[in-house]
């Protein structure tokens, strides 16, 4: 096995016999990007000069953080002080921030090494990382297909052993869906679990930071690192964080796991069904009691996030008007005209829809009608969720209702491409946390369980995903990229 | 103005509280400062910035509607108002729509001689913005700065309901609002900063009709004469308007203050839709009883409670005690001076003639004047000794004002002593008297002036330090002589 190839636990075996050294990871991980990022297309930014001197940096002082040497990529949404943090949008070309966001910071303080900055849907707006304002990255199972999106690029850089892992978010699937598409493991958790202080905000009542890695094991060790409580975002809540690792015990006798038929429909691939009931089989092996749920109002998540997702991403994206930083139109004849003309040049196609349609649904006279209704739709999907949750500890379903479509398959087709979401949006509006993670394959691309829990039990999640990665091998097959 | 018509104001009034950092981050909020020296990436607006809420501000808001007698809010929340400008770095202000942190309260006025409560429909609160600058005037500036000093210092919005009926009534509520926030001490009230800003509604029906007119907004109101001034051409405006048949637009105004009129800024139609919707990025606010309890128990002593003790203790007119109560410094200083002289409606007298001219004419307030309370009771006792005469005491007082010096200095420097002597003022009138054999005549033929006269040769004799009670007793019984 190659150095790049590693999981996070499996490097710093060799780090802690002294085998290998932080900089010699470092540099097999640059060496990695070298040999496949041009066809991957992952990253938007790279910062190997400084990952290689904080690696130096590392060895020489004996530096022991919990993921000290480990390089670590970052979604373009995380902002990093000084280095740019575009959102894969024109408007923040050129932006680069003075400051860290709460969750890179906590990586950096364990002595994370940031190796670069990863491609995504502009504005985490999107699923298939081909509303990118730069360029689309590919799938590494197929380079003729998408990653998913939003969070296309982390995905990708995990599936291509181009990073051992990366950060993401997760609005209405973002992180599930390209994980899923990806055959790597994502966590998205409960709302409030992790600071989204210096993330910039698509929808912010639905965003959530999460991770990609390469098996449980090191989800469960970044989680631990970036959950809990930060002054600096309210909405982050002041619960202990539990010690994850302690999950990792392959233990699911007498756990009681849903599967809502309302996720089994026609519209979704037999095939990704079949491969999902068989995983609940695998359950039943292993002692679970497995049972099917309803959720009924599920049918209705779409729409409502749809509204409110975009209500607030229209207020969220209302600041990048040109005074202050990113991208300013300097021929306009007045303030108003710079604002639309920067606006109008900033944006892609996809921001401006959701921007569109947000303002509309927010507007008076349809505030009752689209908005307000969207709020008790999502009540009533909290309280599906409630219900099932009495009786169980987890629910498990498809995480997407394909595999991973062509590049420009779906570009031009808003709505199907938002169906892509199906699976995954409920749990937002639910603010529960959820997993996805390799379960098989179809036609060689990769498909996705969905786990989710009950509010704040990712170690229930951690525990049942181990349970079955400990039972299965899907985590460790990887894309045969050729090196040239 | 037309005796047929009623005038119906109600005032929106937003008060910048008075805490050390701003509501959403802990920057400054110190005025004057340079542009942009206070400002950190979450009050201008830059991506991934979240709001953390000020509890000192929250603190004022309660203090602020215990004092106006409003229901604090067990439950509110935040939104957000959506609109494009330079001045506003998120393009969206957070503030509180449908559930402000206080309702339902009232504040009690005199005024056009008769006592009114004006109700308080809320008071909720919100970040202010930044403010632009420009070259000259906006229409011709060839490019505008924005200075984020002041976006984010949080304000009090204070809506009053339309109780009130003339621009006196408005003037009274503001000036008795003003009074209340600074006893709360939850502003500064500086209406030439800007931490005090007033808008007015205005409409106007015919007396008896019930259903209110169609109501104009005026801004920029930026004193109590400019709130008075444009809500009297306003109305003025709206009846004449009426009178001519014309129909009354609904629209937002604003004062023009070096024309004396207001004019229409935009319309009904043109007005922004806010697409107002609940701020996620903060959680609802709770507000417990026991911290209700606990503001309240920490409340300073109120105008209200400060007028009553006033009129009991003291016997002071409620017009007397509305100036002694227009701030907790104007207050402080009567009570003060209160303690070393005896005499309140002469302290007062003094403080409101004498005092809050001088103030008036140096622009300064009771705080930064070099008279003190010692000083001033000091010379209300040389006073009552009938050591100085009142035509002195001014002499003296504006000496104090001026230099501080205590008034013993003031009247030995300039030799004020009064001659209240009979031995010293004797041997003078005899003079007098005889050196003027003509007037003394005159005086006897019933020429009233004749004594006048005497006085006068008296008083320029001694440089006015003679005691003109005395001098007045002692020239009769002279004359009386004769």
């Amino acid at each position: 096995m190659e150095l790049y190839q590693l999981t996070i636990h499996e490097l710093q075996d060799l780090l802690s016999r002294k085998e290998t050294s932080a900089l010699e990871i470092t540099q097999a991980i640059f060496a990695r990007i070298t040999a496949v990022d041009d066809r991957v297309r992952a990253f938007i930014t790279l910062t190997e000069e400084e990952a290689l001197a904080k690696a130096r940096e590392i060895d020489q002082q004996g530096q022991y953080g919990r993921i000290a040497g480990i390089p670590l990529g970052l979604k373009d949404i995380f902002c990093t002080r000084g280095v740019k943090t575009t959102c894969a949008s024109r408007i923040l070309g050129n932006f680069i921030p003075t400051y860290d966001s709460t969750a890179a910071g906590r990586l950096f303080a364990e002595h994370g090494i940031l190796a670069g900055k990863l491609n995504m849907d502009e504005f985490a707006m999107g699923s298939s990382t081909e509303q990118s304002a730069f360029f689309p990255t590919c799938n590494p199972w197929d380079l003729t297909r998408v990653p998913g999106g939003s969070s296309g690029g982390s995905a990708a850089a995990v599936a291509a052993d181009e990073i051992p892992f990366a950060l993401g978010t997760d609005t209405g699937g973002s992180i599930r869906q390209p994980a899923s598409f990806c055959g790597v493991v994502g966590l998205k958790p409960t709302y409030g679990r992790v600071s989204r202080w210096g993330v910039v905000a698509y929808a912010s009542s639905l965003d959530q930071v999460g991770t990609f890695a390469k098996d449980v094991k090191d989800c469960a060790l970044i989680m631990q690192i970036i959950s809990g409580k930060d002054p600096l975002d309210s909405t982050s809540v002041d619960l202990p964080v539990p010690d994850y690792q302690t999950s990792l015990d392959g233990d699911v006798k007498g756990m009681k796991i849903a599967y809502p038929r309302e996720y089994f429909q026609p519209g979704i691939d037999p095939n990704i069904q079949e491969i999902i009931k068989k995983a609940l089989l695998k359950y039943e092996e292993m002692g679970a009691i497995v049972e099917e749920v309803s959720l009924p109002h599920s049918e209705y998540a779409l729409p409502a996030y749809y509204l409110v997702a975009t209500a607030e991403a229209s207020a969220n994206l209302a600041r990048y008007d040109g005074v202050r930083y990113g991208l300013r139109d300097y021929e306009a004849a007045n303030v108003i005209d710079m604002f639309s003309r920067s606006r109008a040049e900033g944006f892609g196609a996809e921001v401006k829809r959701r921007i569109m349609l947000g303002s509309y649904a927010l507007s008076s006279g349809y505030y009752d009608a689209y908005y307000l209704k969207a709020l008790k739709v999502r009540r009533l999907i909290a309280d599906d969720f409630s219900r099932v949750f009495a009786d169980f500890d987890l629910i498990v379903s498809p995480t997407t209702p394909t595999v991973a479509f062509k590049l420009g398959e779906q570009i031009g087709d808003p709505l199907t491409l938002y169906m892509n979401d199906i699976l995954t949006v409920p749990v937002n509006m639910a603010g529960l946390p959820a997993m996805s993670i390799p379960c098989g394959f179809h036609e060689g691309l990769p498909i996705g369980m969905q786990l989710i829990g009950p509010a704040f039990a990712e170690s229930t999640l951690i525990k049942a995903a181990f349970a079955y990665e400990q039972n299965t091998d899907f985590h460790r097959l990887r894309p045969a990229l050729e090196v040239k | 103005m037309s005796k047929d018509f009623e005038i119906v104001i109600g005032l929106e009034v937003h008060a910048e509280l008075k805490t050390r950092s701003k509501i959403f981050c802990s920057c400054s909020t110190a005025f004057g400062a340079e542009p942009n020296t206070q400002v950190c990436p979450v009050c201008s607006g830059f991506p991934g910035m979240l709001p953390v809420l000020n509890e000192q501000a929250v603190e004022c808001a309660i203090k602020t509607g215990l004092a106006l007698h409003c229901e604090i809010a067990e439950f509110c929340k935040f939104d957000r108002k959506n609109y494009f400008y330079p001045d506003l770095p998120k393009a969206y202000q957070i503030s509180q729509f449908d559930l402000p942190i206080c309702k339902g309260g009232y504040l009690d006025i005199e005024a056009d001689g008769e006592k009114i409560r004006v109700g308080i429909t809320r008071a909720h609160l919100e970040e202010d913005a930044g403010k632009l600058v420009h070259q000259g005037d906006i229409t011709t500036t060839p490019f505008s700065l924005v200075d984020l000093n002041r976006s984010g210092v949080p304000l009090l919005e204070i809506v009053s309901e339309p109780d009130m009926r003339s621009a006196t009534q408005a003037r009274a509520y503001m000036e008795k609002l003003r009074s209340i926030l600074l006893f709360a001490d939850v502003s500064d009230c500086k209406m030439e900063e800007g931490s005090l800003r007033c808008d007015a509604n205005v409409s106007v029906r015919p007396r008896g009709q019930e259903k209110l007119g169609t109501r104009t907004e005026i801004k920029n109101l930026n004193s109590f004469r400019a709130l008075e001034k444009a809500i009297e051409y306003e109305a003025k405006r709206q009846i004449e308007a009426i009178e001519d048949g014309e129909e009354i637009v609904q629209e937002t105004r604003t004062w023009d203050e070096a024309k004396g009129v207001t004019r229409s800024m935009r319309s009904k139609e043109e007005a922004h839709d806010y697409r107002y919707f609940p701020e996620p990025d903060l959680p609802p606010l709770r507000i417990s009883q026991d911290w209700v309890d606990k503001v309240r128990s920490s409340m300073p002593e109120l105008p209200e409670q400060a007028g009553r003790r006033l009129m009991e203790q003291h016997g002071l007119s409620s017009y007397d005690v509305d100036l002694m109560t227009q701030s907790p410094q104007i207050l402080q200083f009567f009570d003060d001076t209160l303690r070393l002289h005896s005499d309140a409606k002469a302290v007062s007298n003094w403080m409101m003639g004498d005092l809050s001219r001088l103030l008036n004419q140096n622009g300064m307030e009771i705080q930064e004047a070099k008279v003190k309370p010692a000083l001033l009771a000091d010379m209300l006792n040389l006073l009552d000794e009938g050591t100085i005469s009142g035509k002195m005491a001014k002499t003296v007082f504006e000496e104090m004002f001026a230099s501080g010096k205590d008034p013993q200095t003031i009247i030995k420097e300039k030799g004020l002593v009064q001659i209240s002597d009979a031995d010293a003022l004797l041997p003078l009138i005899e003079e007098i008297v005889n050196n003027n054999p003509k007037v003394l005549q005159d005086y006897k033929n019933g020429k009233e002036k004749a004594f006048g006269f005497f006085i006068g040769q008296i008083m320029k004799a001694t440089r006015g330090q003679a005691n003109p009670e005395m001098v007045n007793k002692l020239l009769k019984e002279r004359l009386d002589r004769e």
